[in-house]
């Protein structure tokens, strides 16, 4: 790198450039061309060569929001806004229920040493890296004979499979980044250890837990084969929910477009909103931002 | 695992004074999260179980303990031996792929600036997106009425370019999925590895006139394998699960050409009702896995110790 004359350091520039205008183009293009698309009329969606100039419409997301889809052979009911709530309400409770339960022993494996701790810890991040149909075919069976097949609560327990994992081993880093000696402290101050951990300890890893909570919600949302085992059509989140849409036949493509520009928003914002955290949470806690 | 360094060690003073009530504290405050998830490993030595039987939903009556026939069955049988296939070349294509353009995307954007900045969280946004959605993303744009892929492809001469339903090219598709999906994720972890690196060795380097492709090799590359190591092992063991993305693009077809091991467990769970076969193929599945999943763990570790310390 000691000598690089003008015209080749130009050069290198203008590579370095374009390769990045390449990259953006093909990773951002899809997400572009989707959201164009649920704007737009079957008519203007069929033209060829396709356009980036069109009148918009909302046509294609009021026929989604009221539930009744223009098809070829008439109106079809499909409640996808069943399937956005059932996403929301999925996702949110057992994100809840994660942090409930993720906290506390993210705690005991950060500050105590104790017999099987490791190994509990790791049986909990292997839950991660198992193979989802191994335990969801068998399961479906299960799920009939305990009356949860196709309920809420089956679902939100299965989910911590996803969240469980993730929030444990995010808020155990936070932990033991924080210093014991603060609790120490306030210990030798006569306070109770429960008064230590409410008061102190997960204050201070306030933000890891909201993270870590975030990034939850979002693989959560994003999960895909749970549901399509476990589930039926009421209770399917959208990433079912709109595999639905592909398949049922007729349906006009500017309300697919629309219908996946629903389902991948809320994810895509809060990734945004979460991005300084995202390494973090996608390594589970082993690398930093 | 037991023999990692523990950060807990100074802690575990803090309330080591404790009474032996205190002593149950830490299995109090883990056990329900374990519990929770336990309930759900019964099915998993269930699913172990099954794969021992001859079980088919449709014919009860012939269900019966068959030991290890339906494993030995495999080992003629043609369409497990092309589910090994197409697993493996699923894996290997878009591991290998996502690795070296994750890599040169992220030398591309070391240097902390803004417009870099701008560019890698815009680039998380694909892998924020659901892999099944994503798939119908692409399904959309590879429609050969309206596909503006297939469009773009016409133009280059492919005028018949059928895409995901031809099974010459389905492989390409679901890669290509898999590669927009998932490159950021290589991506992100490396570039957070680049810049944690230290400067001096750079610093050495560039004084002393060493060319830039020693400096890539002997010094960028070296220090940087952890993370490489790291993030290879995480997508090769998503990447040999798949099962989103080829089943919203395919259901496995056309034909048998996209039968991975999920997609082919879950369709010959439900659709041929053979819940012995479906446990076996995962119990497979779940072998390789947990194999390389133990890899993986030590190597998670190293970089996990290196990230949070020890005090």
């Amino acid at each position: 790198m000691a000598r690089i004359d003008g015209t080749s350091a130009f050069l290198a520039r203008g590579l370095r450039t374009l390769a990045l205008a390449v990259i953006v183009l093909f990773f951002l293009f899809p997400i572009l061309w989707i959201v164009l698309m649920s704007f737009q009329t079957n008519e203007q969606i069929l033209r060829i060569p396709p356009s980036l100039l069109f009148d918009p419409t909302i046509v294609n997301y009021r026929a989604l929001i009221s539930g009744k889809l223009v098809t070829a052979a008439g109106q079809l009911d499909l409640p996808f806004m069943r399937n956005l709530g059932n996403s929301v309400l999925l996702s949110s409770v057992s994100v809840l229920l994660s942090l409930v339960l993720g906290v506390p022993a993210a705690y005991a494996f950060a500050r105590f040493r104790f017999r099987l701790g490791e190994n509990i810890a790791f049986t909990l991040l292997s839950f991660r890296f198992a193979p989802p149909l191994l335990v969801l075919l068998p399961l479906s069976l299960y799920f009939q004979d305990l009356g949860l097949a196709n309920t809420y609560t089956g679902l939100v327990w299965v989910y911590q499979l996803i969240c469980l994992p993730l929030i444990l081993w995010i808020v155990r880093g936070y932990f033991e980044d924080a210093s014991p000696d603060i609790e120490y402290a306030y210990r030798v101050d006569g306070h109770s250890w429960w008064r230590a951990f409410t008061r102190i300890a997960i204050p201070l890893a306030g933000p890891g837990i909201a993270a870590a909570g975030l990034l939850a919600f979002i693989f959560a949302w994003n999960n895909f084969v749970f549901a399509l085992i476990l589930a039926s059509a009421d209770k399917q989140p959208v990433t079912v929910g709109a595999l639905a849409f592909v398949t049922a036949s007729g349906i006009q493509y500017g309300q697919i477009a629309a219908a996946i520009v629903l389902s991948i928003l809320p994810t895509l914002a809060l990734a945004l909103y979460a991005q300084r955290w995202l390494v973090e949470g996608l390594s589970l806690g082993a690398v930093k931002g | 695992m037991s023999d990692i360094a523990h950060p807990a060690t100074s802690a575990a003073r803090v309330h080591a004074a404790g009474p032996r009530a205190a002593r149950l504290l830490p299995y109090l405050l883990s056990l329900p999260a374990l519990l929770v998830c336990i309930g759900i490993l019964v099915p998993f030595g269930t699913a172990a179980w099954y794969s021992l039987q001859r079980y088919n939903l449709a014919m009860p009556f012939m269900r019966g303990f068959v030991g290890f026939d339906t494993y030995l069955d495999f080992l003629g049988d043609p369409d497990f031996w092309n589910t090994v296939e197409v697993s493996a070349i699923y894996t290997a294509a878009t591991v290998i792929l996502e690795l070296l353009l994750g890599l040169a995307i992220a030398l591309l954007l070391r240097e902390r600036s803004p417009l870099n900045n701008a560019i890698s969280v815009a680039l998380l946004l694909p892998l924020m997106t659901a892999p099944a959605i994503a798939a119908l993303m692409w399904k959309l744009m590879t429609n050969p009425g309206f596909g503006v892929l297939s469009w773009l492809v016409s133009r280059f001469g492919l005028a018949d370019f059928k895409w995901a339903s031809d099974p010459h090219t389905a492989m390409l598709t679901v890669v290509l999925v898999d590669i927009w999906v998932y490159t950021p994720f290589i991506m992100i972890l490396l570039l957070a590895g680049l810049r944690s690196l230290p400067t001096q060795p750079f610093e050495a380097a560039r004084l002393d006139g060493v060319p830039a492709r020693f400096v890539f090799f002997r010094i960028t590359l070296p220090m940087l394998m952890p993370y490489i190591v790291t993030a290879t092992l995480f997508r090769l063991l998503d990447s040999i699960q798949q099962f989103d993305i080829v089943y919203a693009m395919t259901q496995g077809g056309p034909g048998d050409s996209l039968m991975v091991f999920q997609v082919r467990a879950y369709l010959e769970f439900f659709q041929y009702t053979n819940v012995g076969r479906s446990a076996a193929l995962m119990m497979i599945l779940w072998a390789l896995t947990y194999a390389l999943s133990n890899v993986f763990v030590k190597q998670w570790l190293r970089l996990r110790e290196r990230t949070h310390g020890a005090y």
